[in-house]
């Protein structure tokens, strides 16, 4: 069973979901989570590994689609709705940091 | 607006009433009262006008227009509409205008029904009161001072109050139910998979399902009938042909076999003794109707509100990631990317979406992923083998649908965990992907109305709005 | 030399992008070069309510390539990776996790060793980010521009297990890997596009140790920068080890200009990626029969065509004119000619010396054996046959399979007769009278000389119509 979620562990899961926090709230939410996790205890502590896990009711399978090419979009409709665009594409301030 | 949706379709295909003079009806009364309710984050008067006119035309024109000719629909705004602000009630999203259609949008529109705007609700879905909209709350119809429940508070609102005779809400963990029960509505959470996802905003993808609201049952089985269905564009959509489930309404209840949850009709699950009270006289109801009635007992549903607080937040935590400031809705400016997407997620989402984002991230971080994502999917599977059991022993399963009837404004905001508490009835229906409604019967000891929920197996619709029918004619 | 006693060892993640008409999730246009922001639809933009359906040509090329691999092919699950990137539109990318739908496999280099396939996997490709100001690069730039037209383009992953030993193990490794892909269809393989890309894991051990540290080395954008920075990263671990140092686990970007590696993330900060089973698709479970239709209909692979091409040569399979008429699709052409009767050898050098041409494909087998067999009766040199053959091709790429002889002919190529032949020689012998008496003296490293001497000299006398090792037999009989 999982010990109960720490200031440092709110703190990480913050800065992977890209989330600021003040002092206060890291205080908070470090509360309310920890309430939430507690509740969670009871599914957390049983013991289920003969049982399968469930993702759909119905258990489907193999849902293609052929590859027939659909309607794409108005580019003017889509970059009108973006924050900020220049030459048909989507501009974001400096990127620093690399990709994954 | 008193007439029901079935009746408003009917005039307006057989030309006694016009598809305009319906929707000028619902937009007065839009314009009458929903200042003081909120239900709706926008009124699409215009284009509703515009449908309307193009509607009565074709009815001049001798064609045959659908089966919701001239009914007026709101929809939860959750669900994208091309061209007509889609927000989520959150500041992350406000004014983003979708350059597509729902695939429930494109069926209502394609059975004649006109849009009239777009409703309230609990930002991202999460929430159980409409108290967590950026926009302000929603308020109860029925008593101003009240929530109106959630997340699809809005659309349930606009029904009570005869805004307009048909909603859509979307429901993860009793979102349509909860506020159908707390508003005195029908709420129907379909099979998963029977409603298309596509263009629905998601909160949590393996429980959300899309559904009606309506003020009478067999105005949302019109309504069901019209959005359910397979659709290519959902991988999860059910491909099983659909049988129009009007068709069952007049069935009674003769021979059906009804159990009563044990789990959810005891005062230690927090239900209120005055809902009880009502769902005894349901099950009486029922008896009544030539129903055998039983008590029946579904275990692993006492571990259904814990899982899904380990599922939802989950799968939300990945689902909400993509507003970050690049491609659509708000950008809080900032001197590199990384920077710029961490203020427009700070400033844009409300504090219950972060909280979930975070219970949620955490859940799935490396090294708990077992203990919590992957154990709740099991107990699914525990919820759902319950389940099957017991439709082995009856046909549907009769429970509270909310534990109590419609709290006061700010009465839960405090606390987290006690507003979860609300879905502890509905939730066990979403993990298991069945379907299940909410059907108004009678009120609380405050006045206010009570809801019972009615559980069935699988595409079982057909027989839950039979049942529900008999319900509905005996508490009226 | 300390690098004879350390091994380098060598394992690549190949991502191909698949030739498929739409992309993995969304049927938005696959297409390389279209306008920004144009092969987009709500999946590719990751839009709030969009979901990803599953395109069956992808699935099913990803099941040609592990059948060509001799993989496994397993049920599989698709999972999101989530980390946030602004050219990953929903900030998660869908990738078959820890369920890939092709399983241990193994392919056959040109030279004949097995390298092991750990797996291949299906995933989405990101869009395209361009930097914009400043030095124009990452880091420097004051903004960037994103074009998502690439977003959800279908990429096979395709990880080999550590089994290569040097960069020329690689770089053959990548080629054979590239010419399956292309043979079966998969891919169209070009690397300059980006349809293929390769990032290699490079670690270092003395033989027989167990393996070292390893390094995952991005950005490695051609065959040629493959082995450049597998040499340099093998210079660099060796030479940081025996100066007592460690060899760090990181992620290391080829800088193609400087000719080295450089640091990028280390691996043991990296990203807690928290992947869980995608909810928005169900799991794929090939039927059996449809994998077996899509095995019958698999061509011959290149290892297959090498085997079959050296046999009808009577040379190996590893014999580089065959590897090379495989590769450039030319044994189809090789194989007609030999059957037609011409002479393997000289059909498979022209394939590699003469046929590296635009168009040569459209030239045929039997056009091909036609001119061999002139070349081998001695109706034309080498070097005549070489501007026949340009010819030919010529002809051919507008649509005639051209006579050689006619060619040859039009070309003032005629055959010598014998008597123009014999004057030719002797005059050459008269007016070298010196040269010729140390010739029949027999000393062979002399006669070697003299041979390139008077073969030099007739030819210049016959303006090239004579063939030279016409001339050489004639002056080994003439000198008795």
């Amino acid at each position: 069973m999982p010990a109960r979620i720490s200031r440092d562990d709110v703190a990480h899961v913050a800065r992977l979901a890209l989330l600021e926090l003040t002092e206060d709230e890291l205080e908070r939410y470090t509360e309310q989570l920890g309430a939430i996790l507690e509740h969670a205890e009871d599914v957390a502590a049983l013991d289920l590994g003969d049982v399968a896990p469930l993702a759909h009711p119905l258990s489907l399978r193999n849902v293609f689609r052929d590859d027939e090419p659909g309607a794409a979009l108005d580019r003017d409709e889509v970059l009108a709705e973006a924050p900020a665009a220049e030459s048909g594409r989507f501009r974001v301030p400096a990127i620093l940091g690399e990709e994954p | 607006m008193s007439a029901t949706a079935v009746d408003i379709a009917a005039d307006v295909r057989a030309g006694r009433r016009s598809a305009l003079d319906v929707v000028e009806a619902a937009l007065a009364a839009i314009a009458a009262r929903d200042g003081e309710l909120n239900a709706f984050n926008t009124v699409t008067a215009d284009q509703a006008r515009a449908a309307a006119a193009s509607i009565d035309a074709r009815v001049a024109a001798g064609e045959d227009v659908g089966p919701l000719a001239g009914v007026p629909v709101a929809l939860k705004d959750n669900l994208c509409t091309r061209g007509v602000p889609t927000t989520c009630s959150s500041k992350i999203l406000a004014g983003w205008k979708p350059p597509y259609d729902a695939t429930v949008v494109g069926r209502l529109v394609a059975a004649g029904a006109i849009m009239v705007g777009k409703t309230n609700l609990d930002e991202f879905a999460m929430g159980s009161s409409t108290e967590n909209s950026a926009f302000g709350p929603t308020r109860n119809p029925h008593d101003p001072t009240r929530v109106p429940g959630g997340s699809s508070g809005g659309s349930a609102a606009a029904v009570a109050a005869g805004f307009v005779p048909l909603s859509l809400g979307s429901d993860t963990g009793g979102s349509i139910r909860q506020p159908a029960a707390l508003c005195g509505v029908v709420g129907v959470k379909p099979t998963y998979g029977r409603v298309s996802r596509y263009g629905l905003v998601a909160f949590a993808s393996s429980l959300d399902q899309i559904g009606p609201f309506a003020t009478t049952v067999a105005d949302a089985a019109a309504c069901y009938d019209v959005i359910a269905g397979w659709d290519p564009f959902d991988s999860t959509s059910i491909p099983e042909p659909l049988e129009p489930t009007s068709a069952a309404l007049g069935r009674g209840v003769q021979g059906l076999r009804v159990g009563v949850v044990s789990e959810m009709t005891s005062e230690a699950m927090g239900i209120a003794p005055d809902v009880l009270v009502r769902v005894r006289e349901a099950a009486d109801a029922l008896a009544a109707a030539g129903a055998t009635v039983t008590e029946v007992s579904v275990p692993a549903c006492v571990y259904g509100l814990s899982a899904y607080y380990l599922i939802a937040p989950a799968e939300a935590s990945s689902n909400l990631a993509r507003f970050d400031g690049v491609r659509f809705g708000l950008r809080v400016d900032a001197p590199t990317t990384a920077e710029m997407q961490r203020a427009t997620r700070t400033a844009g989402f409300g504090p219950e979406v972060k909280r979930r984002i975070m219970l949620g991230t955490y859940a799935l971080c490396a090294g708990y992923y077992d203990a919590y994502y992957g154990k709740a999917q099991r107990v699914r599977r525990l919820i759902l083998e319950d389940f099957e059991r017991a439709y082995g022993e009856v046909d549907v399963l009769l429970s509270p649908t909310s534990p109590t009837t419609a709290f006061p404004l700010g009465a839960k905001t405090t606390d987290p965990l006690t507003m979860y508490l609300n879905d502890v009835c509905t939730i066990p229906s979403n993990l298991a992907g069945h379907p299940a409604l909410s059907v108004p019967f009678g009120t609380g000891s405050d006045g206010m109305p009570v809801g019972v929920q009615l559980m069935g197996p699988a595409l079982s619709e057909s027989l839950l709005f039979q049942v529900a029918a008999v319900l509905e004619a005996s508490s009226s | 030399m300390s690098e004879t006693t350390w091994e380098t060892v060598i394992g690549l993640e190949v991502h191909a992008e698949l030739a498929t008409r739409t992309k993995l999730f969304s049927g938005a246009l696959n297409h390389f070069g279209s306008e920004p922001n144009t092969n987009v639809d709500p999946v590719s933009l990751g839009l709030p309510g969009s979901l990803p359906v599953l395109n069956r040509a992808a699935v099913e090329l990803a099941i040609r390539v592990g059948l060509a691999l001799h993989c496994e092919i397993r049920p599989s699950v698709f999972a999101r990776k989530n980390y946030f990137y602004p050219d990953m539109p929903k900030d998660f990318q869908i990738s078959q996790y820890d369920q890939p739908i092709d399983l241990g496999g193994w392919l056959e280099l040109p030279e004949g060793k097995r390298i092991g396939i750990t797996r291949a996997h299906l995933e989405e490709d990101t869009g395209k980010n361009t930097h914009v100001g400043g030095s124009g690069r990452i880091g420097g730039a004051d903004y960037s521009l994103i074009d998502y037209n690439r977003a959800g383009v279908p990429l096979l992953e395709i990880v080999s297990e550590p089994d290569l030993r040097s960069a020329d193990e690689a770089r053959a490794y990548v080629g054979e890997l590239r010419a399956i892909l292309v043979a079966i269809g998969a891919s169209d393989g070009k690397m300059e596009e980006g349809s293929l890309r390769v990032d290699c894991n490079v670690s270092v051990r003395r033989p027989g140790e167990p393996f070292g540290t390893r390094c995952e080395i991005k950005n490695v954008n051609s065959l040629r920068s493959l082995g450049r920075a597998v040499d340099y990263e093998t210079r660099r671990q060796i030479d940081l080890i025996e100066a007592g140092d460690k060899v760090r686990q990181e992620t290391r970007h080829w800088d193609e200009n400087g000719g080295r590696t450089t640091p990028g993330r280390s691996k043991e900060n990296s990203e807690d990626y928290r992947y869980f089973p995608e909810p928005d698709l169900v799991p794929v479970v090939p039927d059996p029969a449809w994998i077996e239709e899509i095995r019958a209909a698999l061509p011959r692979l290149p290892a297959e065509r090498r085997h079959d091409l050296a046999a009808a040569a009577g040379l190996t399979p590893t014999d580089l004119t065959v590897i090379v008429a495989v590769d450039r699709g030319a044994d189809a052409t090789a194989l007609e000619a030999i059957a037609a009767g011409a002479d393997a050898v000289r059909v498979l050098t022209h394939i590699e010396h003469n046929l590296a041409v635009e168009g040569a494909d459209a030239l045929s087998g039997s056009t091909l054996a036609a001119l061999v067999g002139m070349e081998t009766s001695g109706a034309l040199t080498a070097t005549q046959a070489k501007t026949v053959l340009a010819e030919l091709v010529t002809l051919a790429v507008s649509g005639v399979q051209g006579d050689p002889a006619a060619v040859a002919a039009a070309k003032g190529f005629e055959a010598m007769n014998t008597g123009a032949f014999d004057a030719a020689v002797d005059a050459v012998i008269a007016d070298n009278a010196e040269e010729w008496e140390r010739f029949k003296a027999g000393d062979p490293k002399e006669r070697g000389k003299l041979t390139g001497f008077f073969v030099g000299k007739v030819m210049k006398s016959t303006k090239g119509q004579a063939d030279g090792k016409a001339v050489t037999a004639a002056l080994l009989s003439r000198a008795g």
